[in-house]
């Protein structure tokens, strides 16, 4: 009994943190109804803040004050952040505000790499709670039950200052009905602010009470977003006592799950959240009209069009130069240009469900892992040849996502982001965990093509062959009744289901073949590279697809081919400089600020400037 | 026997009830008016036969089937055809593309894969438009619409699957006066020859003195009166109303 109650503490320390970081985000995303990705990394931030101002700044101000220094500074961070990318972009889709958020994640990554190097860096103990205490006879850190009352506190102080303050009450009235806060003569840009101020100063305390229990690294960033999202959308977006409730009973459920299923920590996480959504689609305490906008603002995309001739002629044209690649002699090139279409695969099969079917997926890797994994399990383990694991690729990836899109596809909006987000996660952490199988973080080894392919202009024209007939096979489908009646599904739902069809299994089965796809690109790069590792399968890889797509353009068929081609060779071209990630992440965010229609837009803009404007109204 | 008998719906928002204790009932080929003011609860009362809100209490029965339970889609199949007071249209498809959309739902091939969808019926689309007199209409984008164009629309898609029933939601709101005599009178010249029965809600008195068979006048969720053109346009309590409410008889309610 007292060993349980020790845990029921263990485990309430550990959501501290989790419901610092994720009530933050819960209560920008209710008032200004973007869901900021860049939450994880102002956590990152607070902790090295504290580190800093604990180390550096020795004796001048104590361990407490810095805490509540790296809690102002990240508030100020967070405050930056949303004047200089979010402000201008308020307007835009939601996906630009999201994408926008991960230029900022990666700003932050390398400034961080830049200024506090790649070490871990071990904080010194709470001054008066190194120890341990005796609860029933159970040792239990003193400090956990600092954190405890942190977390206490700080509902408390949000329940007060929500319900009981007259800032509040306008903020909890912005939340619910957005006209009202002009009409109550609110500057709604000073309370976008402040309320990221505040979310960014919750995420900061966060980051910076846990310096004592671990370390302030690179890798806390995305560490923390899964399990905030999944938090979150357990919770119900904008709720802070769901953000509380969840936070505890995840964290507390995994204390005691880490005795039964070691290796399945995030596993479990992803089961309590599948429970809870099965029977609250909107979590705990969450409302249906919280959701965002799914996208609806901006201008309205313009119809798809077969490619005229002109148009034909050019990709017949790319079509034949890509064969010659290999007869150049140049290794290095077949090899850059087999990735490229790989990667447009990836990016195509993305755009189906994203820029076709309006579903902003972020967490497309796991199909493109997962097809990865699935070749490379089949070689390793049952010895299967490349010609069929090429096809269990696909079919394995498609398996998966016909079980995380059944999930997936009841949510809408940032909501179904989150939860593609958190589940890929979820198969990410299966493949990290379970070594034995997968080789954990060290990868799988030596999958290599058949004898026949195993020369790299072989194997290139092989991913040509697939790669571009899968982009065209998705091409195709967007033309298909299927495609439309998916393209309906965004447009409309109401619509869609008023003329007799069923918007969620339209939705469904797209996100399955969309799935298979992605799959069929990650089994091409498995035997294109010889290894696979977890990294095909983290949220950085889910964003870069995600990237890929925006960058291209979302409401135009030809974007995405665009898009992971420029990608591809930028990031190839920029991973040669250290700070890479700085670059990519301005770069980012200058797009989304700068060219909203990506770059099929900025085509479309210099011809109408040249006079040359598309006479039929069309997306080609 | 009546077509759709509506029988004791129920439906309240927190305090405020909606809808309360509606029954009524549709004859085969009848083109029934439902009037009432702003928020007297017409689109609730739709979006209950339509399957998109869940009554309190109450059933729907049409031809004999209770629809109280059943889906839109489901609805839908059944011969129901529904426009919305705000238009519900494929933003981002071709005027003729939306109908083709409905053909190709109504003959099951929604999820064929080995076909190009802006071949399939357009011809039969192509006839709706040209009944509904947006032809000349047909490739430009839905998006770029008027208002009144993309009302017309929604009633050649709604009008697709040759339905029995139609529920017209203000068919006419944001049309010029002219143009609402002109839709509605070609909308009850269709719905004669093919015998579909119509519900409509419609702000424009003229409009529906020229064109419904029966009327029913809705207030704060109750159905206050009911009867011919005469009968209704006579009845105090419905005057009383009107006049009282701000509204006139033949006023403009335009307002979506
Ligand atoms: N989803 C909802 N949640 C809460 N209240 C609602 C909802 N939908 C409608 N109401 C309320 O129910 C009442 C009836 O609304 P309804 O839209 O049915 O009126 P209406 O007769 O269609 O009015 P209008 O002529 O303006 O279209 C109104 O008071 C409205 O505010
Ligand atoms: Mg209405």
């Amino acid at each position: 009994m007292a060993f349980y109650f020790a845990q029921l503490l263990t485990g309430m320390a550990n959501a501290s943190a989790l419901f610092l970081v994720a009530s933050g985000l819960s209560i920008i995303f209710g008032v200004t109804r973007v869901v900021n990705f860049s939450h994880g990394s102002l956590y990152m931030l607070g902790a090295y803040i504290a580190y800093s101002s604990m180390t550096v700044l020795p004796g001048i101000i104590g361990f407490w004050a810095s805490i509540l220094v790296a809690g102002l500074a990240v508030g100020l961070i967070g405050m930056i952040i949303e004047v200089c990318v979010l402000k201008p972009i308020y307007k835009a889709p939601e996906l630009f505000q999201l994408v926008a958020t991960f230029g900022v994640i990666l700003v932050i990554q390398d400034m961080a790499l830049l200024i506090w190097g790649p070490e871990d860096l071990f904080g010194q103990r709470a001054p008066g709670f190194e120890g341990v205490v005796e609860i029933f006879g159970e040792r239990v850190p003193s400090y956990d039950l600092v954190l405890i009352v942190l977390a206490v506190v700080v509902l408390i102080g949000l329940w007060y200052l929500f319900t009981k303050t007259r800032v509040g009450i306008l903020v909890r009235a912005a939340t619910q009905d957005r006209e009202m806060v002009s009409a109550l003569g609110v500057n709604q840009s000073v309370l976008f602010s402040g309320v990221f101020f505040l979310g960014a100063f919750l995420a900061g305390i966060g980051g910076a009470a846990q310096l004592p229990k671990g370390s302030a690294n690179l890798l806390m960033d995305f560490g923390i977003l899964a399990p905030i999202f999944v938090v979150v959308v357990t919770g119900g977006m904008g709720s802070i006592w769901g953000a509380f409730v969840a936070a505890m009973l995840i964290s507390v459920l995994q204390v005691y799950g880490i005795r039964f299923l070691p290796n399945s920590t995030l596993v479990l996480m992803f089961i309590v959240m599948a429970v809870v959504l099965v029977i609250r689609p909107w979590g705990l305490f969450g409302k249906p009209e919280a959701a965002g906008d799914h996208g609806s603002q901006g201008p309205p995309p313009k119809p798809f069009r077969q490619l005229d001739p002109s148009g034909r002629i050019i990709v017949a044209v790319i079509i034949a130069a890509l064969t010659l690649v290999p007869l150049s002699g140049v290794n290095f090139l077949s090899v850059l240009f087999a990735d490229i279409i790989i990667f447009c695969l990836f990016a195509a099969s993305l755009h189906y469900i994203l820029g076709v079917g309006g579903l902003v997926s972020f967490g497309h890797a796991a199909f493109y892992g997962g097809g990865a994994y699935v070749a490379a399990l089949f070689v390793q383990y049952a010895g299967t040849p490349m010609e069929l694991a090429l096809m269990l690729a696909p079919l394995g990836a498609g398996f998966a996502a016909l079980i995380i899109g059944w999930f997936c596809v009841r949510l809408t909006g940032v909501y179904f982001a989150m939860l593609t987000l958190a589940c890929a996660q979820v198969l990410w952490s299966i493949v990290f965990q379970w070594d034995e199988v997968t080789g954990g973080d060290d990868g799988m080894l030596s999958i290599w093509p058949s004898a026949w392919a195993s020369e790299p202009g072989v194997y290139y024209y092989l991913v040509l062959v697939l790669g571009v007939g899968g982009v065209l096979v998705l091409r195709a489908m967007a033309h298909t009744p299927f495609g439309y009646a998916l393209r309906g599904t965004r447009d409309s739902a109401l619509r869609t289901e008023a003329i007799g069809m069923n918007v969620k299994l339209i939705q469904w089965m797209a996100f399955v073949f969309a799935g298979a796809m992605a799959g069929l690109a990650g089994g091409l790069f498995v035997f294109a590279k010889g290894s696979v590792f977890p990294t095909e399968m983290e949220i950085a890889t889910s964003f870069d697809a995600l990237i890929m797509v925006f960058l291209g353009g979302v409401q135009s068929l030809t974007g995405p081919i665009a898009g992971a081609s420029v990608f591809t060779l930028l990031q190839d071209w920029l991973s040669r400089f250290e700070y890479w990630r700085l670059l990519l992440g301005l770069l980012i965010i200058f797009i989304a600020i700068l060219l909203p229609g990506g770059l099929a837009g900025a085509v479309d803009q210099v011809k109408a400037l040249l006079g040359r404007a598309p006479k039929d109204e069309a997306a080609p | 026997m009546s077509f759709l008998t509506v029988q004791n719906l129920y439906k309240s928002f927190g305090g405020n009830r909606a809808v309360d204790d509606v029954s009524f009932a549709l004859a085969k080929g009848e083109l029934l008016a439902l009037i009432g003011p702003n928020g007297a609860g017409k689109s609730t009362c739709f979006n209950m036969l339509y399957g998109i809100l869940a009554p309190d209490k109450g059933s729907v029965c049409l031809d004999g089937r209770e629809l109280i339970g059943m889906k839109p889609r489901d609805i839908w199949r059944l011969g129901v055809g529904r426009t919305f007071q705000i238009t519900a249209v494929y933003a981002s498809m071709s005027v003729v593309e939306n109908v083709q959309m409905a053909l190709i739902s109504h003959h099951r091939k929604t999820f064929s894969a080995f076909t190009r969808a802006a071949r399939l019926y357009r011809d039969d689309a192509m006839a709706l438009l040209n009944l509904i007199g947006m032809k000349d209409q047909a490739d430009r984008a839905a998006n770029i619409l008027a208002y009144g164009d993309l009302k017309r629309l929604e009633l050649a898609v709604a009008m697709a699957h040759d339905p029995a029933l139609l529920l017209m939601d203000e068919p006419t709101a944001g049309m010029a006066p002219g143009e609402r005599r002109a839709l509605m009178k070609l909308t009850a010249d269709i719905v004669a020859e093919r015998g579909v029965s119509v519900l409509f809600t419609e702000h424009d008195m003229d409009v529906v003195f020229e064109n419904a068979h029966r009327v029913l006048v809705l207030n704060r969720g109750q159905l206050l009166a009911e009867g011919s053109v005469d009968d209704v346009r006579a009845n105090p309590a419905v005057q009383e109303v009107y006049l009282g409410g701000g509204t006139t008889f033949g006023g403009d309610g335009d307002h979506a």
